[in-house]
């Protein structure tokens, strides 16, 4: 049995920028364990407030398509390595952070799908579907951390 | 939250998507819905007025599961899709490849 996912809360800390609330939550590679995180974010990212359900849908997917990417094609579910999530919430955002222990990938393969794919292949949507929902998406230079920003509201 | 499995009077399979139909359990629709067909099942409903969100492994699951159908000579209809879900399925285009009915009563008219 696996450990619980246990999530951790800085109000303003040397981590978090002024006036932000940074939460962090750990997970293994293991794809079972996404339903739990992206309940568990969702739950401290609108905490204390009532999102409406279009906000909280984007975050729930939006989140699910970067624990997938992480866990699938950066660790290759491999149960040695982790998957990190970082929400820095202010009064009107969510920036939200996923990284991974694999080698990221290369910058041009992440470039904006415009258009989906053809509709009868089975895989290939997740990063439209993110920057389609999201606000604005951004990776870091090598390629495992991807930066997605919603409302709070 | 899962996926329970009816049979409709008109028989047709009903397939209730409760929670999500994510990349932590799209394999276990995949097989609940294989295990159906070897029955000889053809007819396939999936009820999704229980289902908070879908992500792209999901969406992925649903196509492949309904090739399989249609190479079998069957259909696999969706219905009950909330706003969001609906917009998702407009977003990805796949509302053109499948019949999505408003509620489960219109989708198992005509099926």
């Amino acid at each position: 049995m696996t450990a619980p996912l246990r999530l951790h809360v800085r109000r303003s800390g040397p981590e978090a920028r002024d006036g932000t609330v940074a939460v962090d939550l750990a997970l293994p590679s293991d794809v079972s364990e996404v339903e739990t995180a992206v309940e568990l974010m969702a739950r401290h990212c609108f905490a204390g407030l009532v999102p409406c359900a279009r906000t909280a849908f984007r975050l729930r997917v939006t989140l699910a398509e970067a624990l997938s990417n992480a866990i699938l094609r950066g660790n290759h579910e491999n149960p040695a390595k982790q998957v990190w999530i970082r929400a820095e919430l202010t009064a009107t955002a969510i920036r939200l952070s996923v990284r991974d222990e694999g080698d990221g990938c290369d910058a041009t393969r992440r470039s904006d799908p415009a258009l989906p794919p053809d509709l009868e292949d089975d895989g290939g949507r997740g990063l439209f579907i993110i920057k389609s929902l999201a606000d604005q998406v951004e990776f870091d230079d090598r390629g495992n951390t991807i930066w997605m920003t919603l409302p709070r509201c | 939250m899962g996926f329970s499995k009816t049979t409709s009077g008109r028989g047709v399979t009903v397939v209730k998507v409760e929670g999500q139909l994510i990349v932590g359990n799209r394999q276990e629709l995949k097989a609940l819905i294989q295990e159906a067909m070897e029955a000889g099942d053809r007819k396939f409903l999936v009820d999704c007025t229980q289902t908070a969100y879908i992500d792209s492994s999901g969406l992925g699951a649903l196509v492949t599961i309904s090739k399989k159908i249609r190479e079998n000579g069957g259909e696999l209809r969706l219905a009950g899709l909330n706003e969001d879900l609906r917009s998702l399925f407009e977003l990805t285009k796949l509302d053109s490849l499948f019949h999505i009915a408003p509620s489960l009563d219109e989708a198992l008219q005509g099926f």
